[in-house]
């Protein structure tokens, strides 16, 4: 595989310690030696995380006001906010590679950064919350769970903290999921069509083929990475396959099989062209996305303004009675 | 009796009522309450579902993270309350209507919030003066009803006034800050004030409701927590460099189902899913 | 899609760094960080972010610029008091404007 030459100026010595220390299974904390490659890798690979959160939140924000009995509402006001949390620690764990939040923000609001392609979905019915809970997180999950085990602290602890809160909420989505299967008709059709349309995003979340992914083998190999994507994409779906047949609904998937030999439920074809059009900025909600985020950000800037004008005051006060 | 409808300028006769029909089409002025304590649960319910659902509005639209978390964490806490205060209220009413039924399956006119938790959620500036005005008259609400006879409402307004006294020095906090802050925030924080002054008078009127309840172990003294309640906010204000409006007029009707047009609208969300699948369980 | 009016004054706000007591009697541990303008509204932020759930008893709130740090021991004895910070972060050292850092 391709890999960038070394910087010159990185020590061999250096790199070759840090190289042993990966190996050897060690935490790389803030102020250790690392790669310059290493810090940039990692802040692009963490920023994109955080920044898929904070998108995260729209699609399932959009139908807190209209959640159907008040514990679902009150779980679904949780989930989001968790989502929030998880990408404040995220972005805190990305501060420490030694860039601003502001710096991360901007990236975001000005497209310049990317985020998970499914949050690029619209929300259409209330049956959506359960299977975004069920496949969404559930997908999220089976990556995360590896990268509790990241080589960078900070990364990994975030990771330990946001896998317990992750677990809750595909728990959840998979109970929404399981009252309208069985419920009535019309909440069985609305659950099967939710199905339909996240079924094959889901699967794109786990990204492309690594051997169409540039960053994967430096990854895989500095520990940031630890399965490569087509292995998780197939835990994920062994996993998912028996929690469908259980609820009763079908896949949109006529490829569908279950191979007795490798103990696999094979699958068909994805059409990547919709995931590289989606990543492009052309899915059904890119715009209205950062559209969202910019007006928020833009709404949001004279009360930041207003609060850091008041603590200068009241600092210089408190200078000039002493 | 002469009908003649012809006559150029005339108008008919009007038939002469049966005595039946005479007596029937005299109604009252005023509604009768059979249950004043349902009333009651229901106006301490509504009036935190409606201002939590208000709150929910702004999830994901926050000026910063960490206020989209906090702003969250108060809609979670009020909806929770609204959830316990609604459940005891449909186990008073004694009719089988649970939570969800009340908050889902009632008109506008039949929500007993008081109109200042109903109004739309405005900027940042509106948000936060309507929540501190509302959580300074909770806190001392809810510390009465804590001493309450009716052991059932003490125990949940106990449980809530922890998480209100929470509530309360985060918005007076961002009254402060921002009234104290720039002069945009400052303009925006005296004009939302402005607006909502007319709708507090409403949170300590007593009416027969609140006479009824007393009776009932349920006695809240609402003009003396309506001194208190100005010598709070007066502190506040004056900390926030900001000016006490002195609107006499107010609004008023919600706790007699008397609302403003926004809550129609504010249902017709809310309610949609559950009222399109009637009977259904989520 | 930046705004043009955002002023050098638009910030996410200082950094401080959150540490939570899960019980009486257990030593305080950090627990990460929230963005804040002065200590009263780092306290709040940090019960919102980290003990909102009821994880924690007491909590500590300190600027993340205030905090000194060791070097990472495989720098031998030598404490370079240049390098003192946790982390490298844009706050804790004032570039010349108008270079990026990063």
């Amino acid at each position: 595989m391709d890999q960038k030459p070394i910087v010159p100026s990185e020590d061999p010595a250096q790199l070759a310690a840090f190289e042993a220390r990966i190996a050897a299974g060690e935490s790389i904390e803030p102020k250790d030696w690392m790669p310059e490659r290493y810090r940039k890798q990692l802040v692009r690979m963490m920023s994109q995380h955080a920044h898929s959160e904070i998108v995260g939140m729209l699609p399932e924000g959009n139908w807190i006001t209209r959640a159907p009995s008040l514990r679902r509402k009150m779980s679904l006001i949780a989930k989001v906010q968790d989502e929030a949390g998880h990408g404040l620690y995220i972005y805190c764990g990305t501060e420490t590679l030694g860039v601003d939040r502001q710096e991360l923000v901007e990236a975001l609001l000005e497209g310049r950064a990317k985020y998970s392609s499914i949050f690029n979905y619209p929300t259409l019915s209330w049956a959506d919350m359960g299977v975004i809970g069920w496949l969404v997180d559930g997908a999220a999950i089976v990556n995360q769970t590896v990268l509790a085990k990241a080589s960078y602290g900070p990364y990994a602890r975030a990771m330990v903290r946001i896998c317990k809160e992750e677990n809750f909420h595909k728990r959840q989505g998979l109970e929404i999921c399981n009252t309208l299967a069985n419920g009535t008709p019309a909440q069985k059709a609305m659950l099967q069509d939710a199905v339909n349309r996240f079924w094959w995003p889901a699967l794109m979340m786990f990204g492309p083929s690594d051997t169409d992914s540039p960053n994967s083998a430096e990854l895989l190999k500095w520990r940031v990475k630890r399965k490569t994507n087509d292995e998780l994409r197939q835990r994920f779906v062994n996993l998912t396959v028996p929690q469908a047949i259980a609820l009763g609904i079908t896949l949109p998937d006529s490829d569908l099989r279950y191979n007795e030999a490798t103990s696999n439920w094979e699958f068909g074809e994805i059409d990547w062209s919709e995931f590289f059009e989606v990543l492009k900025g052309n899915g059904p909600c890119n715009r209205e996305r950062l559209a969202a985020r910019n007006k928020a950000h833009d709404d949001g800037a004279w009360v930041r303004e207003a609060a850091t004008a008041h603590a200068a005051k009241a600092s210089t006060r408190s200078i000039a009675a002493a | 009796m002469s009908h003649d409808p012809g006559e150029p300028g005339g108008l008919a006769q009007a038939p002469r009522p049966n005595a039946d029909a005479a007596a029937a089409v005299a109604g009252t002025r005023s509604t009768h309450v059979d249950n004043p304590l349902f009333e009651y649960l229901l106006r301490l319910g509504d009036d935190r579902l409606v201002l939590g659902h208000r709150l929910s509005e702004w999830c994901g639209h926050g000026p910063i993270l960490e206020e989209d978390i906090a702003l969250s964490n108060m809609a979670l806490d009020l909806i929770g309350h609204a959830s316990a205060l609604l459940a005891l209220a449909g186990e008073t009413e004694g009719k089988g209507r649970n939570e969800d039924a009340l908050a889902y399956f009632r008109d506008a006119v039949e929500f007993r919030n008081a109109l200042i938790v109903e109004l739309p959620k405005g900027d940042f500036a509106f948000t936060i003066v309507r929540q501190f005005l509302f959580d300074a008259y909770s806190v001392l609400v809810l510390d009465a009803l804590s001493r309450a006879a009716n052991e059932k409402v003490a125990a949940i307004a106990a449980k809530c006034l922890k998480e209100d006294k929470y509530h309360l020095r985060h918005s007076s906090e961002w009254v402060v800050r921002l009234g104290d802050g720039t002069a945009e925030s400052h303009t925006r924080v005296q004009a939302a004030l402005d607006e909502l002054w007319r709708f507090t008078g409403e949170l300590f009127d007593h009416d027969a409701v609140d006479e009824a309840v007393a009776a009932e172990g349920v006695a809240v003294d609402h003009a003396a927590l309506q001194s208190v309640w100005q010598g709070m906010v007066n502190d506040v204000l004056q900390r926030a460099t900001l000016r006490v409006p002195q609107d006499g007029a107010y609004n008023r009707g919600g706790r007699r189902g008397r609302h403003t047009e926004h809550l129609g609208h504010m249902l017709s969300v809310m309610q949609i899913v559950a009222r399109s699948h009637p009977g259904a369980s989520w | 899609m930046g705004d043009a009016t955002r002023g050098m004054s638009d910030s996410q706000w200082p950094l401080w760094e959150v540490f939570t007591q899960g019980n009486r009697g257990e030593p305080h541990e950090h627990a990460g960080s929230v963005h804040a303008v002065d200590a009263e509204h780092a306290l709040q932020n940090a019960r919102d972010v980290y003990a909102r759930r009821g994880e924690a008893v007491n909590l500590w709130v300190v600027p993340s610029v205030a905090i000194v740090a060791s070097s990472p021991s495989d720098a031998g004895p030598f404490f370079d008091p240049g390098n003192d910070k946790a982390y490298r972060h844009p706050q804790f050292y004032k570039p010349p404007r108008g270079v990026r850092v990063f």
